[in-house]
């Protein structure tokens, strides 16, 4: 019995129909396309976007050539060079990301002491040339300088799960 | 000024020999049928972008021109202006050859498409019989395009294309069978007569089970989803036409909405009654049977992107099976019930 039941159904065409009824359910549902140019989807605090270097109130920069960022960028991404200054503290002189290695992982701005390096929420970048997105230390300090305000605020928002 | 120009035109068209004035004529009555058919096509491929995408909860094509509607028109124009590249080791007459040979019989069946009572190009008595040789020639198109590209993919695909087009090529005659054995005639024009009157006069009914298979042997012959094995993107990377860009590629995606057009309308016409009205009785009857035409076609339609939303694609085994083990016996079966009903029993009035 049960396989002629089955038989009729698969003849029948019964579990098309029910595919069918379900698609043609789905026309009338709510669409939910963002429409990325107009609209976009939230962000979180912790979005993890294009670097930057960050400085101090003071305007000295935070970076100290610790190279822990360095070390522990599991794509080595990061290449740091440094001497010591007039002043007798240490910084960098040369200090490179080549975003086309990172993946974004976020490691170097946990392992960062002072909380120079950081990952800011600028996701809308590109480059038209071979070493466009090998981002210097001047570059990643301007990309910081313009966005200090939402780095900070950021980080102030996430710091008590810290 | 305007009598002038008349006079000068009945004068230009008087000066023509007769044979040319018919060539004429017939040249321009093409035109009127294939202009809005390429038209069709075009906005058939942004109605299927739209409809696939509502099912899927997208919203579809809607940036270029007002909600999306010249997006057709950008796509033309991006492969017109794209180049045809020919594989180095492929063979040059045969690749160019497979798209018109794939068009060339999706535009030349329209020829004996009844549009309304008086509206048809060439009103011939074997009409359905041409229509039939037409869609069988279609595969050719396929054929060529794979052997000549010299691609496995391309070959592969037409090699599935040809085994599934042999295959729901008989069901879809048998289908056709039961259709002239009620109407009594090879003239579409006349089997649509027959079945004036209203929605229940249609054949949809008395050969409910020969529309069913007719149906899905158009989807299949015309390579749509759920029986895209011939294309399979998933596999074949684009099937038979892999090697093909630009326009040429351009010509097969035309040849197979226009066939998708061709199958809905011939469907229309020979199981839903044609450019009849479902009632008839006043409103219904207002409206020119052109539209009811249209709006049969466009329905048919809907239920190609439908399928093509819905159903994941058939296995190739599976797609055998159906169309020999199903379909065939499905209208063998009711073929025979007919004959023995129309011409054994009192009850054959049924089946006219």
């Amino acid at each position: 019995m049960s396989n002629t039941k089955h038989y009729l159904n698969s003849f029948l065409l019964g579990e098309l129909w029910k595919g069918l009824m379900l698609t043609g359910r789905h026309m009338f549902a709510r669409k939910i396309t963002i429409q990325y140019p107009d609209e976009r989807t939230p962000q979180s605090p912790r979005f993890r976007g294009l670097h930057a270097l960050r400085r101090y109130p003071n305007g000295e920069e935070r970076c100290i050539a610790c190279k822990l960022c360095e070390a522990v960028c599991p794509a080595v991404a990061i290449t740091i060079d440094s001497e010591q200054r007039a002043d007798g503290t240490r910084r960098t002189t040369l200090y490179d990301i080549d975003l086309t290695k990172c993946i974004f992982c976020g490691f170097c701005e946990e392992s960062c002491p002072v909380d120079a390096i950081v990952e800011t929420r600028v996701f809308e970048y590109h480059g038209e040339q071979r070493g466009d997105l090998n981002y210097s230390k001047s570059m990643l300090l301007a990309v910081g300088d313009q966005h200090e305000k939402q780095i900070a605020a950021d980080r102030a928002q996430d710091a008590r799960y810290r | 000024m305007m009598d002038s120009i008349t006079a000068l035109a009945m004068a230009a068209w008087a000066w023509f020999p007769a044979g040319w004035q018919l060539l004429f004529a017939n040249l321009g009555k093409i035109a009127l049928i294939i202009m809005p058919l390429f038209l069709a096509v075009a906005y058939l491929t942004f109605a299927e972008r739209k409809i696939i995408g509502y099912m899927q909860v997208r919203i579809g094509p809607n940036r270029v021109g007002p909600r999306g509607w010249l997006q057709p028109i950008a796509d033309a124009v991006k492969l017109l202006f794209k180049e045809i590249i020919l594989p180095t080791r492929s063979n040059k007459f045969l690749f160019i050859l497979a798209p018109v040979l794939a068009i060339a019989p999706s535009l030349a069946a329209w020829a004996v498409i009844p549009f309304t009572d008086t509206l048809v190009l060439a009103n011939i008595d074997a009409s359905l019989l041409y229509v039939l040789a037409l869609t069988s020639v279609g595969v050719y198109g396929v054929i060529v395009a794979g052997w000549a590209s010299n691609s496995k993919y391309a070959f592969l695909g037409a090699m599935r294309c040809a085994a599934q087009i042999v295959a729901y090529e008989i069901a879809m005659g048998f289908a056709l069978v039961g259709v002239l054995m009620a109407a009594g005639s090879l003239n579409l024009r006349d089997i649509v007569l027959h079945q004036a009157g209203n929605i229940t006069d249609w054949y949809l009914w008395p050969l409910l089970p020969l529309f069913v298979v007719y149906f899905i042997s158009g989807v299949a012959e015309t390579n749509r989803a759920p029986f895209d094995v011939a294309e399979g993107e998933s596999e074949l990377v684009a099937g038979f036409h892999v090697e093909y860009s630009g326009m040429a590629f351009a010509v097969f995606f035309l040849a197979e909405y226009a066939n998708m057009i061709l199958i809905a309308a011939l469907t229309s016409i020979m199981f839903l009654g044609g450019w009849m009205a479902p009632f008839n009785v006043a409103p219904f009857t207002w409206v020119p049977g052109l539209v009811w035409l249209l709006l049969k076609i466009s329905v048919m339609l809907f239920f190609f992107l439908w399928f093509r939303a819905t159903f994941p694609r058939y296995r190739y085994d599976q797609i055998m099976r159906l169309g020999w083990k199903v379909l065939i016996p499905v209208t063998l079966v009711w073929i025979v019930f007919m004959g023995s009903v129309m011409f054994l029993t009192p009850y054959g009035q049924v089946f006219h």
